[in-house]
């Protein structure tokens, strides 16, 4: 028995039978899963969350940083990815590192992400309008508003007021924004000379001890550990569900979704144990909370006669629209030390470039590393040296880095998609996603404007450019959307406003793959304001 | 440059260890006349593994670090005491090293000078192995004793400071140092 069985057995609920009665059944136990589980919880209703991946044990976050740091280890095992479980194909124009930027188990991908939360912008959700681009979202930043205060709150986010740039809001932010590092006064006063304004970056880690869980003590280790519990990941709301009465059950993979005759109801989702053995839970209402690539997937897994496409398709929508946010990064040296690696996030940005008046280029930010270059830890490990040949060696490759990275935006576009590949199957017999990941012109013309500043800030801050991204070879944002598309057609579209799809009437999705377009700002906040949101319009279906 | 017996619990704590400090003095205390022969093959264990690490410390750290003796010591207690397969790993790799002492100097490991330890390490060609818990004698050398000492110094504060930060990942060394220009 591996250590997060051990953990799941001990931690979670070892009865992975189906519960007798449920109002609500929760498709997955990341932050979307987690806040609307809570959400219904607490105003009473029954809930189930079924969750792929593990229950990870708090106390063992400190040994996934070791993991981390050693180089005797990848990356995929600090969160135990990979192997048949997550089995995929990309075949895009991009290679698309799924397995990079998720993480299964209770919690999500929110255990290994740096925990950025700005909101969106006006524009975002009025693309077409604005600039004949795509298509409007069906709702507007007004509607979402609320939400995303509601959501800052629930999460608890650092954030500060002098970003002038920043959609309007109506409260303060819970916490404190964190103070700029010693590197962000270097690159900030570059910004200064070329008439470019830095502010703060609202992030949803603790300046402060919030909501029973500790200020950010510094371990340097954000992505992907935060062993404090400093920075918030959908544990703590799942957590908080299950102390609101909600069910949650592990290592439970959805295999399909089944629907009544009329096709106008989701009866049951057929979930399989460890053992394999299969269960069918049924509920009233059922919300969808895997991801933008679990949740197209799952739906094209549920074909029936009546929906030989897969259920919520009849737009032919799901899994096509696949965006990500397109991560330019611009990094250099400079001949002072810059204090890299005392933190594990960044504190400054310019979202001076987000509204745009022309189309394209598009919107991005620029955000300062406080971890750019090696880290000293890991310089010292993977070197080989050791006596003060090592110290040589760290010394002469940490201390004078700066850094950049921009994520920029990209529009939707029908062929970049997720689709099943018949070719290969997971470890349950079902065949895995396969990700056609393309990034359109648009995306490239921005991805050139993004490394122009870039590299206009390194330039004046004096610093020689050591490495950059180009253009058309972006790295992922690590942020999968749209392809559930939210819309009022539903001959183009998979969800209303409600959230709900528009061809079941128990069926909603929580998640980024209802962005109908995806901006250039991290998601998670826009994700938890709208599974408030659709945790709202469940409950008033209940 | 010392190292201290703070900057042990320091690194036990990055290793994910909390209370190192505690566990050492608990088996120390623990130890004596009146343990069975179970309790005792697993102190003379303990013991080995402890010594081999002391022994490797003056090979594997910077000349600067005058003294780690007490750092070594009170890191791997506190690292083997209640992980099994860990101290299994590292008495492991310790004999596998001491295999290889044997070859070339007819001794343990412990007993070689520190000279004679860096001879060693330089002619198995440690400086090109990867680190792999599950791999050959040397890949597990390396990553049971090489880097397991190496993680410790340099996710410490004090060995974080021999390459320019007081602290370095793993450390919850606070949110002061990020912000200022002065170490």
């Amino acid at each position: 028995m591996s250590a997060t069985d051990q953990e799941s057995e001990t931690n979670g609920s070892a009865n992975r039978e189906p519960s007798d009665r449920a109002d609500v059944c929760v498709v997955g136990a990341g932050p979307a899963g987690g806040i609307v589980a809570h959400s219904l919880a607490e105003r009473g209703h029954d809930v189930v969350v079924l969750e792929a991946g593990p229950r990870f044990s708090f106390e063992e976050r400190i040994r996934r940083m070791e993991r981390h740091q050693r180089p005797a280890f990848d990356q995929s095992d600090v969160w135990e990815m990979g192997g048949e479980r997550d089995a995929f194909r990309s075949s895009g124009d991009l290679n698309y590192p799924l397995n990079d930027v998720r993480v299964k188990g209770v919690g999500g991908t929110t255990l290994h992400w740096i925990g950025y939360t700005p909101r969106f912008h006006e524009k975002d959700f009025e693309m077409d309008s604005r600039y004949g681009l795509a298509d409007d979202w069906p709702i507007a930043y007004e509607d979402v508003r609320p939400y995303y205060a509601a959501a800052e709150r629930e999460m608890g986010v650092a954030g500060g007021e002098d970003n002038p740039f920043a959609p309007p809001r109506e409260e303060s932010f819970p916490m404190t924004a964190f103070p700029p590092s010693h590197s962000d006064s270097m690159l900030g006063a570059a910004c200064e000379e070329l008439d470019i304004t830095t502010h703060s970056i609202p992030q949803a880690r603790n300046s402060e001890a919030y909501d029973d869980r500790s200020q950010c003590v510094g371990y340097g280790t954000c992505h992907p550990v935060c062993p404090s519990g400093a920075k918030y990941s959908g544990d703590v709301h799942v957590r908080k569900a299950e102390e609101a009465g909600a069910r949650v059950l592990d290592r439970v993979p959805v295999q399909r979704l089944e629907h009544d005759d009329a096709g106008e109801r989701v009866e049951a989702v057929v979930y399989a144990t460890p053992d394999g053995t299969e269960h069918r839970q049924e509920a009233r209402q059922f919300v969808l909370a895997g991801g933008a690539v679990e949740t197209p997937r799952l739906l094209l897994l549920s074909e029936s006669s009546q929906y030989p496409d897969g259920l919520a398709n009849s737009s032919g929508a799901v899994g096509r629209y696949f965006m990500d946010h397109l991560l330019h990064m611009t990094m250099g040296v400079v001949s002072e030390e810059t204090r890299q690696h005392q933190v594990g996030f960044s504190t400054a940005a310019t979202h001076q470039f987000y509204d745009h008046e022309e189309s394209t280029p598009g919107s991005f930010f620029v955000a300062f590393l406080n971890y750019a270059g090696p880290s000293p830890v890991e310089l010292a490990l993977e070197n080989g040296a050791w006596g003060d040949d090592v110290v040589d060696a760290v010394s002469r490759e940490y201390g004078t880095h700066v850094g950049t990275e921009a994520l920029v935006e990209q529009l939707p576009d029908a062929e970049s998609r997720i689709t099943l590949d018949t070719s290969r199957t997971d470890d349950h017999g079902n065949p895995v996603p396969d990700v056609a990941w393309s990034i359109g012109e648009h995306g490239v013309r921005t991805g050139e404007r993004a490394l122009e500043v870039q590299r206009e800030i390194m330039d004046e801050a004096g610093a020689r450019v050591t490495w950059s991204t180009s253009p058309r070879q972006p790295l992922s944002g690590s942020h999968p959307m749209g392809t559930t598309r939210m819309g009022a057609d539903p001959e183009t579209s998979v969800v209303d406003e409600r959230l709900r799809t528009h061809d079941l009437d128990n069926l909603s999705i929580a998640s980024s793959s209802v962005f109908t377009t995806g901006g250039a700002m991290n998601p998670t906040l826009t994700i938890a304001a709208l599974s408030l949101k659709a945790a709202d319009h469940v409950d008033e279906d209940l | 440059m010392e190292l201290t017996r703070r900057d042990a619990i320091a690194a036990l704590a990055a290793a994910g260890v909390a209370g190192g400090g505690a566990v050492l003095v608990a088996s120390d205390r623990d130890r004596g006349p009146e343990s069975n022969d179970d309790e005792g093959a697993t102190n003379d264990a303990h013991e080995d593994i402890v010594e081999t690490a002391t022994a490797l410390a003056p090979v594997l750290y910077p000349s600067e670090v005058d003294d780690a003796a007490e750092f070594v010591r009170t890191y791997v207690t506190g690292r083997i005491e209640d992980d099994d397969d860990h101290r299994t790993g590292m008495a492991d790799a310790a004999a596998a090293l001491d295999g290889h002492a044997a070859e070339e100097f007819e001794s343990n490991f412990r007993e070689l000078s520190p000279e004679q330890g860096d001879q060693l390490l330089t002619d198995v060609g440690l400086d090109r192995v990867r680190p792999d818990p599950a791999g050959s004698d040397l890949e597990r050398i390396r990553f049971y004793l090489v880097n397991e000492l190496l993680y410790a110094l340099f996710s410490s504060p004090t060995g974080g400071e021999l390459v320019g930060t007081e602290n370095p990942p793993g450390h919850p060394g606070g949110l002061e140092s990020y912000q200022g220009a002065q170490r």
